[in-house]
């Protein structure tokens, strides 16, 4: 074989190996999972079954479910609302430091998010600084519970998360043209209306894209309430970790890992179909 | 008016995202066991760190998983990209979405499902496991990133390097790879990123055996954290702000 079929079969055949092995053959294994039975010496048993699904189809699961969609959605929703200013700010900041402002966002990630979780405990346990600032500046008179609460739990994931959220957000308001709100002015609306009707829709790829960022993950992160939770804050992730590594029933595990990655699916068909469906019509009705 | 609101607004932002760092490294000069009060200044955790050698191998470990993963997904995320860019072959769709799968799966299934395939192969949980995971979830990252630059590319380079006699490696070598090496180095530096901050993945498919360091903190915020972690932290902390402004001065100077 010659050199440059031998580099050109090197790229193609390497790469699709290694994501044969170890991206789809794992996919297949727990869409495989799901439908097996379980059993105790040896993970899973070679017997057909629909288990797994009827397990999780108890309302025990739906609840934790149903709990999990909401903290993600209310943990998404504050990243935007937290987010949007911010990333407005930053995009808008008049200064040549301007990478180095978002380097700042950047360079947390550097430590462990775990770490990260971690350090917010000396934020928010008791005796902690939130806590004794308040009570010092006589806003409280009783130091709030917050450590090993939902509300703990909450604030975990905002924390780890914000940063996905402001990241795209920044990027589609960097790449906003001033000339569609200053034809926005000349026609008449104000600043409210401007930002309503131009500003918030061009920036709506950024928007879905942060959510979807924040969104997803929040379902998985089983280390936030481990770590600041109480026993009861459970998101879908810790009742997938727990199925595999406590209860050690592989196909319900399997199965709600299965649903996961179709709410995963779903979210992205609706992503893509509403990024290509309404941002360009809207973006040509303003002339670009 | 409205800028000052917006610049005290981002100042709280910025203070959000630093504060439980800041706390975290000002107790790391605690002199108490209890992080509950201020005891007074004191250098003990950070003696107790150079002696703790279960935390410098975690910590060690971590970095180590970092570097080399980082390095292997660059490599295959580059030929990846190129191979996706320059040739037509049978599987493309499939590997198409294969990189599609990894990058969107959320962390908890990948790593649930990399576990099942590690049992499935015999693996025992450890080193390799987890450096086969954790270049399994940058390569896609890598190929996006130079994926992207690829994309604006002239055809005509690749054909003017070939009618002067190039083959198909020294093509890529010569021409494409310094082309494309500020994607490269971005993508490095992102899966590097990715690796460190990991704790999903990482924790299905590593054993006691090959211990990092967010899982060696995990398993003791249970039974309570040792102040020690702190010195370490406040280490890692002020290293990596040392790099990032370092790389700063020397990028500004280049130019």
């Amino acid at each position: 074989m010659s050199r440059p079929n031998l580099f050109k079969s090197l790229a193609i055949g390497g790469t699709t190996a290694w994501l044969a092995l170890f991206a789809l053959l794992p996919f297949l294994l727990i869409v495989g999972v799901s439908v097996l039975t379980r059993d105790p010496a040896s993970f899973v048993a070679p017997d057909l079954s629909l288990e797994g699904y009827r397990s999780i189809a108890d309302p025990g699961f739906l609840q934790i479910f149903l709990d999990s969609l909401w903290w993600a959605a209310v943990t998404a929703a504050a990243c935007l609302v937290l987010g949007y200013p911010f990333a407005y700010g930053l995009a808008k900041l008049r200064t040549r430091r301007k990478n180095l402002f978002l380097l700042l966002i950047i360079i947390p990630f550097w430590t462990n998010s775990l770490i990260r979780t971690y350090a917010l405990i000396f934020i928010i346990k008791s005796q902690g600084l939130l806590n004794t600032s308040l009570l010092l500046l006589g806003l409280i008179s009783e130091p709030l519970e917050i450590l090993y609460t939902d509300t703990a739990v909450l604030v975990g994931l905002i924390y780890t998360l914000l940063p996905f959220m402001i990241l795209p957000l920044y990027s589609s308001i960097e790449k906003l043209d001033p000339c569609h709100l200053e034809a926005a002015k000349d026609l008449g609306a104000g600043r409210l209306r401007a930002f309503w009707e131009v500003t918030l829709p061009l920036t709506w790829p950024g928007i879905l894209a942060g959510t979807m960022l924040t969104f997803l993950p929040a379902l998985g992160m089983f280390y936030v309430p481990d770590v600041l939770g109480g026993a009861k804050s459970l998101l879908i992730g810790n009742f997938i970790k727990n199925q595999f590594l406590t209860a050690r029933d592989w196909p319900t595990g399997s199965a709600a890992s299965v649903v996961l990655t179709l709410i995963m699916a779903l979210l992205l068909a609706f992503y893509s179909g509403s990024t290509k469906g309404t941002t360009p019509r809207q973006a040509e009705d303003l002339g670009a | 008016m409205l800028r000052r609101i917006r610049l005290a607004y981002m100042g709280l932002i910025y203070l959000f995202l630093y504060l439980p760092i800041v706390v975290l490294i000002v107790f790391s000069f605690n002199d108490s066991k209890y992080a509950t009060g201020w005891k007074g200044f004191s250098l003990r955790w950070y003696g107790d760190l150079l002696t703790d050698a279960q935390l410098l191998d975690a910590a060690l470990n971590s970095l180590t998983v970092a570097a080399l993963s980082a390095t292997i997904a660059t490599i295959l995320g580059t030929l990846a990209a190129w191979a996706l860019h320059r040739y037509d072959f049978k599987a493309k769709k499939l590997f198409q979405s294969a990189l599609i799968i990894v990058i969107m799966s959320p962390d908890i299934v990948m790593g649930v499902s990399l576990l099942m395939l590690f049992v499935a192969l015999h693996m025992d949980p450890g080193f390799v496991t987890l450096l086969l995971a954790h270049i399994t979830f940058c390569l896609p990252f890598v190929a996006v990133t130079v994926a992207s630059r690829l994309a604006g590319f002239d055809r005509h380079v690749v054909e003017a390097a070939q009618d002067l006699g190039a083959d198909e490696y020294a093509t890529f070598r010569w021409v494409i790879l310094p082309m494309v090496m500020p994607a490269v180095l971005a993508g490095w530096l992102l899966s590097f990123t990715l690796s460190l901050d990991d704790v999903i993945i990482s924790f299905f498919v590593t054993g006691p055996g090959f211990e990092i360091l967010p899982l060696r903190i995990y398993s003791m915020v249970k039974l309570g954290v040792k102040p020690v972690v702190n010195a370490l932290c406040a280490v890692m902390v002020t290293a990596t702000v040392l790099v990032v402004f370092a790389s700063q001065i020397l990028l500004r100077e280049k130019k």
